[in-house]
């Protein structure tokens, strides 16, 4: 009786040790999967991460190189092209770094990786010997945002990055400046003949107590409409609508057809957030908009209630599964023809152009005509980084006339520097430097250049419950207490 | 002077000197030097900082400058009436109900079925603990996809015609919640299973042949003599889940916060005050609620067995 048995164990043992052992060859074999770029080993979860929905946790467009790959390797090519340009070269007198360099930020998907891979490219070029740490993290900049978070703890534990990507302006102010941990660049802007080139108004937004303390790589503008050509002229639509009523108007229509006006994306606070602010600029116009954050404007006003109305109204013409969506799924949704619109930042046409889709037109939200909604990308020096020498030198890239050139071709943003050559770029960023030029600057609220990430926490927050519960009463009280909590003054 | 006692001794016992005090001699001293490591670091990492998380919860801490001025029960009071607080306590609640309900019915069932002397236990065994092995992370991730109202599980009923079935999931700005909690409680109930199983082979034969011969049938069998005798793998697993659950974070990070902070949860809305909006002092506030409820939920444990320990 024992034998048989035991037999049988052995049998099924051996059985079950060539299965598995087969399985995990076959899985080795397997066609790789294209990786994420290099997201940090720390815990973070991938909270709202904005990838595509078809495969788990942060794997970038199928198009792309794994951002960690080969930072020395050319980008590949997208929206209108490929950016070619001559090899940058080093300047007279300038000292190579060795060692290793660190850089922090959230661009993970197409367009930012592409845009990242060009500095890089240029780095690599400057100071061959510098060993380049990609430390991209999914999840952008929501309250899910696993970048800061992870910064966080690194600034706090004195362990900072040689540099990374924060907003210009109150987010980095607030959250690093104030307590000590950043250097001052004035010395940098000097050598560099940034105080030249960049805007006066964009080294007002980086500065603090008289000292710039990042320096911007781009401008984005968020208050864009974005829309599918073909679905708008399914409805007998040639031009985007220049009011919120013409809007509901084209929204109208589509409901007759069944498809959503406006594509949402709010499975955490944020996105509806982003598209409220640029209700607000067009009830308020852009000196009441700007004082909502001095305290000229009360959050009180009448017109921040017809905004939340407005808000609360637009919901209506959206994807009905709002809150189950997120970021990456939203662009696919206009790529596949199923929301008409989406009111996003000029990051937007980067990752259309990734997946191939051409087929978009773009206006500037409706009611925000003339109105620039801004924000930046920049990086800062934190104090006591371990390579000090190629952290000054990424800054250097990063404000160069050729970075920022190739930069911005792949990210859909236009170059902060105010002698850019825009020869090669789309017509998108020709008419953004355009309006860049003639339209008056407001700074954004979710993007951390209003104010400081608590009080665009409490935004967001209250714009979420907004979204679902649609109490506009409830939400302008909570604004009116989040304004009291950040103690907006002039 | 000598020792009188027959134990063995490591140490020489010097003839001279006065006695060593009872707790420096012999193995006690090296008991106590061997423990002495994981005293201290419990004592730090644990307690003390438990300590300073109350500290800090008292303090103005709500900013990127460190401010320690003592304001007493301000940010408590403020937490309190923060709706996304209340919400949060109510998700507790209802997630708590959920999972540990769902775990314990589903983990008994499933080790009643297994106990049933079947062929292929082993295989079964394995296959129902094997979520146990999969990261909170990736049971969200999947969870999320197949709950999805527009894809997932509801085209599945549309397919097979049973569209009432249809249901939100958690995109419900009320109940998404205990969406939440069936994925989590997919993850653990084979770990309340593993559990019900060891008790079950704990009972012997002759109590159930005891019963039968007694003449019950099988279900006034498990009522009134197998789940009563299981009470301290219950006790076990409600003590657990219930850990559990107010400890819950990768699934709200992963699925989202949901409509109106349907699917929020305590320890993530501490995650966001703390590291998004710096405010540090409000993000020690939560975890103090946290710990008071795992305390609320731990003591009678620890004192009820204590009790059974010493009778």
């Amino acid at each position: 009786m024992e034998t048989p048995r035991l037999t049988n164990r052995r049998d099924f043992l051996r059985l079950a040790a060539l299965g598995s052992a087969t399985a995990f060859l076959a899985a080795a074999c397997a066609p790789a999967v294209s990786t994420t770029p290099a997201a940090a080993p720390t815990t973070a979860p991938a909270a709202a991460a904005p990838k595509p929905t078809t495969a788990p946790a942060a794997a970038a467009q199928p198009t792309t190189a794994p951002a960690a790959a080969a930072p020395g390797a050319t980008p590949t090519p997208i929206g209108g092209g490929k950016f070619s340009a001559p090899p940058v070269t080093a300047p007279a007198e300038y000292k190579p770094a060795t060692g290793k360099l660190e850089i922090f930020s959230w661009w993970t998907s197409g367009g930012e990786t592409e845009a990242l891979d060009y500095l890089y490219a240029d780095y690599k070029v400057l100071n061959p010997q510098v060993e380049v740490i990609n430390s991209a993290m999914t999840g952008g900049t929501a309250s899910g945002g696993n970048m800061k978070a992870v910064l966080q703890t690194r600034m706090l534990g004195g362990d900072a990055p040689e540099s990374f990507q924060i907003h210009l302006g109150h987010e980095l102010i607030d959250n690093h400046v104030i307590a000590g941990r950043m250097e001052p660049l004035d010395e940098l802007y000097a050598s560099e003949g940034w105080n030249k080139v960049f805007p006066k108004g964009l080294i007002d937004i980086a500065s603090y107590q008289g000292h710039p303390w990042s320096v911007p790589v781009n401008i984005h503008r968020a208050n864009v409409l974005w829309y599918n050509k073909k679905m708008f002229s399914d409805v007998g639509v040639t031009d985007a609508p220049k009011t919120w009523d013409e809007f509901f108007v084209i929204g109208d229509k589509l409901k007759a057809k069944g498809l959503p006006l406006i594509g949402v994306a709010e499975s955490g606070p944020g996105f509806w957030a982003h598209v409220t602010e640029t209700i607000l600029i067009s009830t308020l116009g852009a000196d009441a908009y700007r004082g909502l954050f001095t305290g000229a404007t009360k959050w009180d006003d009448k017109r921040v209630t017809d905004a939340l109305n407005t808000s609360a109204k637009a919901l209506d013409y959206a994807n009905k599964d709002f809150t189950s969506v997120s970021w990456g799924d939203i662009n696919d949704l206009v790529v596949g023809g199923k929301v008409a619109t989406i009111i996003q930042g000029d990051w937007t046409p980067g990752v259309l152009w990734s997946k191939g889709f051409n087929d978009f037109g773009w206006a500037p939200a409706p009611g925000n005509a003339g109105i620039y909604d801004m924000l930046s990308d920049s990086f800062g020096l934190p104090k006591g980084v371990k390579n000090r020498d190629a952290a000054v030198n990424w800054l250097k890239v990063c404000g160069s006339k050729h970075g920022q050139e190739g930069f911005n071709f792949y990210k859909g943003s236009i170059p902060a520097r105010t002698d850019a050559d825009f020869g090669k770029y789309t017509d998108y960023h020709k008419s953004a430097s355009k309006d860049w030029q003639s339209n008056q600057l407001v700074p954004s609220i979710v993007h951390g250049a209003a104010a400081k990430d608590s009080f665009n926490v409490d935004y967001q927050t209250a714009i979420n419950v907004l979204a679902t519960k649609k109490d506009v009463a409830a939400a302008q009280s909570a604004l009116v207490k989040a304004a009291k909590d950040a103690d907006f003054k002039a | 002077m000598e020792t009188t006692s027959a134990k063995p001794s490591l140490f020489v016992e010097t003839p001279t000197a006065r006695r060593r005090p009872r707790w420096l001699r012999s193995d006690m001293a090296i008991a106590v030097l061997v423990i002495s490591p994981s005293i201290f670091a419990v004592a730090v990492f644990i307690y003390s900082f438990i300590v300073w998380s109350f500290f800090i919860s008292g303090t103005k801490w709500n900013s990127a400058i460190v401010d320690l001025t003592w304001v007493g029960l301000d940010n408590w009071l403020n937490m309190l009436t923060t709706d996304r607080f209340q919400t949060d306590v109510r998700n507790l609640v209802l997630y708590a109900a959920g999972f540990m309900s769902q775990c314990i019915i589903l983990g008994f069932l499933l080790a009643v079925l297994i106990d049933q002397k079947i062929k292929g236990e082993a295989l079964f065994r394995t296959i129902f603990i094997f979520p146990f092995a999969v990261s909170g992370i990736v049971t969200g991730v999947v969870w999320r996809w197949l709950m999805r109202p527009e894809s997932g599980i509801n085209l599945i009923f549309q397919s097979v015609g049973l569209d009432f079935l249809k249901s939100p999931w958690y995109t419900d700005a009320d109940w998404g919640i205990l969406a939440v909690s069936v994925a989590g409680a997919w993850q653990f109930s084979g770990y309340v299973m593993a559990l019900y199983l060891a008790g079950l082979r704990g009972i012997s034969m002759d109590i159930r042949e005891a019963a039968l011969i007694d003449g019950c049938n099988t279900f006034t069998l498990y009522r009134r003599v197998i789940i009563p005798l299981l009470t301290p793998v219950t006790f076990t697993a409600v003590v657990l889940t219930g850990m559990g659950s107010i400890r819950v974070f990768d699934l709200p990070a992963v699925i989202g916060t949901g409509a109106a902070f349907g699917t929020d949860a305590l320890a993530f809305f501490m995650f966001s005050l703390t590291f998004t909006s710096q405010r540090y002092a409000l993000g020690a506030t939560i975890a103090c609620v946290m710990m008071i409820f795992s305390a609320l939920l731990v003591v009678p444990y620890l004192r009820s067995t204590r009790r059974e320990a010493e009778q």
